[in-house]
């Protein structure tokens, strides 16, 4: 009995110490991320992976970091998650698009956990989704295609055949149309979001088919080596920056940037004020980067495209404003509207003058 | 289907090079099965020489120091499973996916700092006189080395089997190895070159992604083609020429699938990215369909031999 009480005694002042300075007593915050390639893949993974750590040195020991990569989009993943949860993460980033399910799924066995889910579109009360207007910088990729090339065929290399991809395509092809008339544009799927050796073959195929400027929707830099063997080929680098291959063939980029986002999502964590949210920022709010475009741009395509994206940043221009037709010659935007968030965050078909069909 | 823009020439000249990894891994798994061992860790062995050309093509600015590492990168690792297999006498197909794990991972390791290099470029050995002949030279003869040795490796390995002593005997320990034994041949040791003929192979062909096709590093590099090859020397009912004729049909369809995809062909993508597993499949079954079967499997593969 004796020792039941002291047992009592030292746990209940414990408990009095811990609600006195919670700052002394308060565990860090435990971060879990999970990467759908590897943390170092060039592209994709490794800005998210990058970004992490720019969260961690932002807090220090606040906050304790767990990342897995390479982790296939599949029941494996809810496995992964399940034991990232299992072992006291407070919150899980799950980054890529595949692992929306698993996340809901694994979601409601741990209604403690906060969930954030990149790029997908089915939130719970303790599952936020985040995603980048990805589309805003392929409209200046599209743009600065539409000028570069010469054999007036652009290349897409698709990963999977998603609403996120879906818009790329489409965004990147209106408006290298609307700088050169004659462009066509084909779309490559691949079904994979990282295989250097697969993602080599198609840029490799396209070179052989005429194409000048491959533009990418996959993670590794296996697209720009080929198109640097090749030549005369242009590429943009993909969620990363890959300046290494510019100024040619890469004479721009999309880039991520996470950091600020994780940092704020993190922050209401440990504030207590985490709630489950929906943002779907672009370039204006800094989420969407462009990379510096290269010497191998001339100089007033290269300020056409500089203003486009000051354009798109103020809000001033949506690069989704009709007259746009669907691919089957139906109307989808009149002159002067603009599309909305539900639309194009299901978007499911291309517009008109694409060839080709979506796999389903 | 309008083949009408694609060019056969170019078609043909890029089949080569995306079969040649293919190749050379399938037919070093040919002559380890031929002796009687399934070495399922030809990915892990593939994805180390990979990573082990890689390290010396940028430390020594050889291309072909690359490959003599690698394949002496893909033949240690392989010791390994041969140390397994034959001296502690485990299970060959755990032992094999063991392989195929500690490969995959130790690469992963090595290759940390190699990241985002570009290796030294391997250059192209165009034949004089045969490059020049229309459509067939630049097809044929317009490439690098590795792809002519990997063509001279399936005759020299058809012929070795076929017509040479060594190769009699390998085929012996791998049909009966208690046979072989008795009539005083050294069964582990003609196995232990086999296994490692296969691990020199394989990371020959590991390097050939990570140096001439993609040339760079990254994680999980060889993405699976290793288990391509494995099942390419199944259907090809062990025999060289069939391998060749798998191998190139596997990386033909990759490639012409992507070419078509980029053409615009109106065919679902869905059909065309299995096309070559499907087209790989159904063209080897039907020619060991027609004499033999199955049979053709050595007696004595995957078998653990031991002498007592």
């Amino acid at each position: 009995m004796k020792r039941r009480t002291l047992l009592t005694a030292a746990a209940a002042s414990a408990l009095a110490l811990g609600a006195a300075f919670p700052s002394f007593a308060a565990d860090p915050v435990k971060v879990g991320f999970i990467y759908v390639g590897p943390k170092n893949d060039g592209g994709w993974s490794q800005h998210h992976h990058e970004a992490a750590m720019v969260m961690a040195e932002h807090f220090g020991d606040a906050v304790e970091i767990v990342e897995q990569e390479s982790v296939p989009e599949g029941p494996d993943a809810e496995r992964v998650m399940t034991q990232m949860a299992l072992s006291g993460a407070d919150i899980i980033f799950t980054t890529s698009f595949g692992y929306m399910d698993q996340t809901i799924n694994v979601a409601a066995k741990f209604p403690d956990v906060k969930f954030e889910h990149a790029t997908g579109y089915k939130t719970a009360p303790n599952v936020g989704v985040y995603s980048a207007r990805f589309y805003e910088g392929r409209a200046v990729e599209g743009y600065l295609a539409g000028h570069m090339t010469k054999s007036n065929k652009i290349g897409y290399i698709g990963s999977f055949p998603i609403p996120e991809v879906i818009r790329g395509i489409n965004s990147s092809f209106l408006h290298a149309k609307k700088e050169n008339p004659d462009v066509e544009m084909s779309v490559v799927w691949l079904n994979t979001w990282f295989d250097p050796a697969k993602e080599a073959d198609a840029a490799q195929a396209m070179i052989d088919q005429g194409i000048d400027v491959v533009l990418q929707h996959t993670d590794s830099t296996a697209p720009q080596i080929t198109a640097q063997k090749a030549g005369n080929v242009y590429t943009f680098g993909q969620a990363a920056d890959m300046a290494e291959f510019g100024p040619m063939p890469r004479i721009s980029s999309i880039i991520d940037e996470w950091a600020p986002y994780y940092i704020e999502r993190v922050q209401a964590v440990i504030d207590g004020t985490w709630e489950s949210d929906n943002t779907w920022d672009g370039i204006g709010a800094g989420m969407v980067g462009i990379g510096e475009i290269s010497s191998a741009v001339p100089a007033d395509v290269k300020a056409g495209a500089e203003a486009l994206t000051a354009s798109i940043s103020s809000g001033e221009y949506h690069p989704f404003t009709g007259p746009i037709n669907k691919q089957d010659g139906s109307v989808w935007l009149a002159e002067g509207e603009v599309a909305d968030d539900g639309t194009l965050a299901g978007m499911n078909f291309y517009i008109e003058g694409l060839t080709g069909e979506i796999p389903q | 289907m309008d083949f009408g823009s694609i060019n056969p020439v170019v078609l043909l000249a890029s089949l080569m090079v995306a079969s040649t990894p293919i190749l050379l891994a399938a037919l070093g798994e040919m002559v380890t099965e031929k002796s009687g061992v399934l070495n399922l860790g030809v990915e892990g062995m593939m994805i180390f020489g990979a990573v082990c050309g890689f390290i010396a093509a940028i430390e020594t600015q050889s291309p072909t120091m690359g490959f003599v590492a690698a394949a002496a990168g893909g033949a240690a690792l392989s010791m390994l499973f041969g140390l397994l297999t034959q001296i502690f006498l485990t299970t060959q197909v755990p032992a094999g996916l063991a392989l195929t794990l500690l490969g995959t991972g130790l690469a992963s390791l090595l290759g940390q700092n190699y990241q985002g290099m570009s290796p030294p470029r391997m250059p192209d050995m165009n034949i004089p006189v045969l490059e020049n002949i229309p459509v067939i030279g630049p097809v044929i003869f317009q490439h690098d080395a590795i792809v002519y040795l990997s063509l001279i490796m399936v005759v020299v390995i058809w012929a070795f089997l076929k017509f040479t002593r060594a190769g009699l005997i390998l085929r012996a320990v791998g049909e009966n190895h208690t046979a072989a034994h008795a009539l005083g041949y050294k069964v582990k040791a003609v196995r232990f070159a086999a296994i490692g003929f296969g691990g020199a192979m394989a990371g020959l062909g590991g390097a050939y992604i990570s140096l001439v096709r993609v040339p760079q590093w990254t994680d999980g590099i060889t993405a699976g083609i290793g288990w391509i090859a494995l099942a390419i020397v199944v259907f090809a009912s062990w025999r060289a020429g069939r391998v060749l004729i798998g191998a190139y049909l596997f990386g033909g369809i990759t490639v012409l699938q992507l070419n078509l995809q980029a053409a615009g062909a109106k065919v679902p993508v869905e059909l065309l990215s299995m096309s070559p597993f499907l087209a790989t499949i159904l063209v080897l079954v039907v020619i060991s369909a027609r004499r033999h079967g199955a049979t053709s499997a050595p007696a004595m593969l995957g078998r653990i031999f031991h002498t007592s």
